[in-house]
């Protein structure tokens, strides 16, 4: 066994940080690192230097933009560009409309929209989720009524992420309530500009407003905006969760987030010596890093394993449980780090160019919020419990 | 044995609760924590009328308990209502006061009309170093202190201030008035409801209050009850709605709260917070015995309560679902405050070691 990246991608390794050094706008860096809130603005300018280069979409097949990028090297990519600090991608469109687009949609579909994406001209959301459909997603209840050429779209989706930018939604919407209900759902596009679409925020606990409630009443959507065949939905929206998802661990992330970990537990000092000499700070932190390297090692196995035609589907599930825990559990360190100046909610220091003094440590404006507003890595994307239930059924076959 | 709080307390404990729901609903704490001051002014002079503060001191400082037990049902009763204004700020300062016989003082504090707060912890700087702990000079007849003071409940709307500063090598309590010379704030609201600021002092004058730095310790140890108390009225809410929550979300075309995996997660809950309640009773009770012990079992609560506060706060989000981290839904602060509760006079990993010291010395 050997846990070296192979030469070609150490060579792939290097070019991408290079890249990252001439690219990555340090102001966006820096956002990121701190913890400020980045705009919609903020996440279009990234978007456009990866489109630049050709790596927004990498995991697409070469002939719609995509790389032809291994498994190993996307994972790289991802690694190193969040240990750059630089903005996630927005996922909605590269990563969960145009895999179903490439393998269900029609050749015009992807001609029409895969270069819109590209280009940022249409910011997508994902309107899967109902009030009364979380876990059971199958339940859903908003319903497209085929008229002549057009769907009448009635209902709600809601815990619409980032929905107040879109342009457009995916949505599942109930096409028939006949037979097993999996088998009555269909996937529709539809333009966030229809008369009778209504977005409302929803506040989260942290006081931010990323997610949103969209209510459908009377939207007509025309036919050829839907994907693939009627009734076929399910199975269009599940092929998402084993098409391979990389980076569902955020590895790279945690690592990122490790690194400024231990920078603030040398020298925030508490009883007259840094944390990271505490000996009860410090075992939090050794454990965090012990479960970290277990996972970065787990992730790549997996990879592996995928690279040589193994859909991973109980891992997957294992690697976005673990994932999360420790995301969750690097959170919970630093508001523990910041005492009680975790407290504080100085809202303004979380906007760009806020020059106020600080109050306590200067890192410690976001921790609380964040550690708060990180409970949802565990909630969505299929919940933990789900995900237990995945590898229950999957791999335990209990 | 008796695990019965009594008559007395019981009575006041039902017409606190009784003036929670009538006085302060959820609509007045929203307007509340929107607000500079973040808390209720009318609110908190109404639980002054109540006896409420008073139910928080001895009958030789004007009020009419004081004991550990008074004190926790108080706190209980808050935690529950989720109630925000200077409890344990009162609490501290006003045992400081109380101790030094300076029953003046306390009197418009007790019947609402004074704020008062606590400034004990050094403010933490930029660079995450706690600043030099604040210092005493002799100043004419009186006293005048220098330095700064981080995280000071309420600071906003104290009229009086204990400041504890060093003097002769060891540590002193100080009342500064709201506005003195040389004192300036910066005032902010907490992400779990309510305000704080930072405060400086720059040759301020201060009237000493005492030289026995036991009474300090002996006001942080009450609060250290009254913040597992609280704690324990906030968990359980949490657990309370939890549950009601898991009877009635259904997935899957039963309620949530049929399947196992959470049927479990609440049993562990449930068994948690009733160790935590344990907890607080015990620091409750051994509060009067010597220094050491009554340390011991305070830092005991404040570990217990941080570890399952967590556990509480994580559980009950998470059990939710998305619902559980929207603003609209009062769980999502119960959660919060159970959080910060954690991070208020040191965290579990704070007591443990506090715990294994004084544990060593006994
Ligand atoms: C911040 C945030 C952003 C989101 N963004 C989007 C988005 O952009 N688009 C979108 O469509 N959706 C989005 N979601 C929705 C998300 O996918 C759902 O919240 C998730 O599926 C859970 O559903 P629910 O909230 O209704 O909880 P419920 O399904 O009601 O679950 C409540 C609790 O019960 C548990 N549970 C449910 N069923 C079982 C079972 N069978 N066994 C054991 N435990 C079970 C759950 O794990 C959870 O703990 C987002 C959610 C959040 C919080």
């Amino acid at each position: 066994m050997d846990l070296d990246f192979s030469p070609e991608d150490e060579t792939f390794r290097e070019e991408v940080r290079t890249f990252l050094n001439d690219k990555l706008p340090p102001r966006l860096a820096n956002k990121v690192r701190t913890g400020q809130r980045l705009s919609k603005e903020d996440m279009e300018e990234w978007h456009a230097i990866l489109h630049e280069r050709g790596w927004l979409a990498n995991h697409w097949p070469e002939e719609w933009g995509g790389t032809g990028w291994s498994v190993m090297q996307r994972f790289i990519f991802e690694l190193e560009t969040a240990i750059a600090h630089a903005p996630r991608v927005v996922p909605f469109g590269t990563s969960m409309l145009a895999p179903v687009l490439i393998k269900y949609g029609s050749e015009e579909q992807c001609r029409h929209y895969l270069p819109r994406i590209l280009d940022g001209t249409d910011w997508w959301c994902q309107g899967y989720s109902e009030p009364g459909a979380g876990s059971d997603l199958a339940s859903l209840k908003t319903q497209a009524v085929r008229e002549g050429d057009h769907y009448i779209v009635n209902g709600q989706k809601t815990w619409t992420t980032l929905g107040q930018h879109a342009d457009w939604i995916f949505c599942l919407v109930r096409t028939s309530n006949e037979g097993k209900r999996q088998e009555g759902i269909s996937f529709l596009l539809i333009d966030m500009k229809t008369p009778g679409i209504e977005v409302r925020p929803i506040k989260l606990l942290d006081g931010d407003a990323e997610v949103n409630e969209v209510f459908f009443t009377d939207v007509k959507v025309p036919v050829e905006n839907l994907v693939g065949e009627e009734n076929k939905g399910w199975t269009y929206a599940k092929y998402l969760l084993t098409y391979e998802r990389t980076n569902i661990a955020g590895v790279g992330a945690s690592i990122a987030m490790f690194e400024r970990l231990k920078e603030v537990a040398n020298t925030t000092y508490r009883n007259g010596k840094p944390l990271s000499e505490d000996p009860l700070y410090a075992a939090r932190l050794a454990k965090l890093e012990i479960d970290l390297e277990n996972m970065k090692t787990t992730n790549l196995r997996v990879l592996d394993a995928a690279g040589a035609g193994h859909a991973p589907v109980a891992e997957s599930s294992m690697l976005k449980i673990r994932g999360t825990e420790i995301r969750q559990e690097m959170n919970d360190l630093m508001r523990r780090a910041a005492g009680r100046y975790a407290q504080p909610f100085i809202d303004e220091a979380l906007d760009e160019g806020y020059n106020g003094e600080p109050v306590g440590p200067e890192w410690a404006a976001p921790v609380a919020g964040q550690y708060f507003n990180n409970r949802k890595l565990s909630i969505f994307g299929g919940s933990n419990e789900v995900q237990r239930e995945i590898i229950t059924k999957a791999v335990l076959e209990l | 044995m008796d695990f019965s709080i009594g008559e007395d307390r019981q009575m006041l404990v039902d017409s606190l609760s009784r003036y929670f729901a009538d006085k302060a609903d959820w609509k007045v704490r929203e307007a509340a924590i929107a607000s500079e001051a973040g808390f209720d002014r009318d609110v908190w002079n109404g639980m002054a009328e109540l006896g409420v503060l008073g139910a928080l001191f001895g009958e030789d400082a004007g009020g009419f308990g004081g004991s550990p037990f008074d004190i926790g049902v108080v706190f209980k009763e808050a935690g529950r209502a989720l109630s925000t204004g200077p409890f344990l700020a009162t609490l501290m300062a006003g045992k400081v006061l109380e101790a030094a016989g300076d029953a003046d003082t306390l009197e418009g504090v007790i019947s609402g009309e004074k704020i008062l707060t606590f400034a004990n912890d050094p403010a933490v700087s930029a660079d995450g170093r706690p600043v030099d702990a604040t210092t005493a000079a002799k100043s004419g007849d009186g006293w005048a202190l220098t330095g700064q003071k981080g995280v000071v409940d309420y600071l906003g709307s104290a009229d009086l201030i204990v400041v504890t500063a060093e003097m002769d090598g060891s540590t002193a309590s100080f009342l500064v008035e709201r506005g003195a010379s040389g004192a300036s704030t910066r005032d902010y609201p907490l992400i779990d409801g309510g305000s704080a600021g930072e405060l400086t002092l720059s040759n301020t004058p201060a009237k000493l209050i005492s030289d026995d730095a036991g009474a300090i310790d002996a006001a942080i140890a009450a609060g250290l009850v009254a913040t597992s108390w609280e704690a324990v009225g906030v968990m359980e809410v949490l657990r309370d709605s939890t549950l009601d929550y898991l009877k009635t979300r259904k997935q899957f075309g039963i309620p949530i709260g049929k399947f196992q995996a959470l049927q479990h997660r609440m049993a562990t809950l449930a068994l948690e917070i009733e160790q935590a309640w344990s907890a607080a009773i015990n620091a409750a009770a051994y509060f009067d015995k010597d220094t050491a012990t009554r340390d011991r079992y305070c830092s005991a609560a404040k570990f217990s309560i941080g570890q399952v506060g967590r556990l509480a706060a994580e559980e009950a989000i998470q059990m939710h679902g998305g619902i559980g981290m929207t603003w609209e839904l009062p769980l999502s602060h119960y959660a919060k405050r159970m959080t910060m509760l954690g991070h208020v006079l040191g965290d579990d990993d704070l007591h443990l070691s506090r715990f294994i010291e004084l544990s060593k010395a006994a």
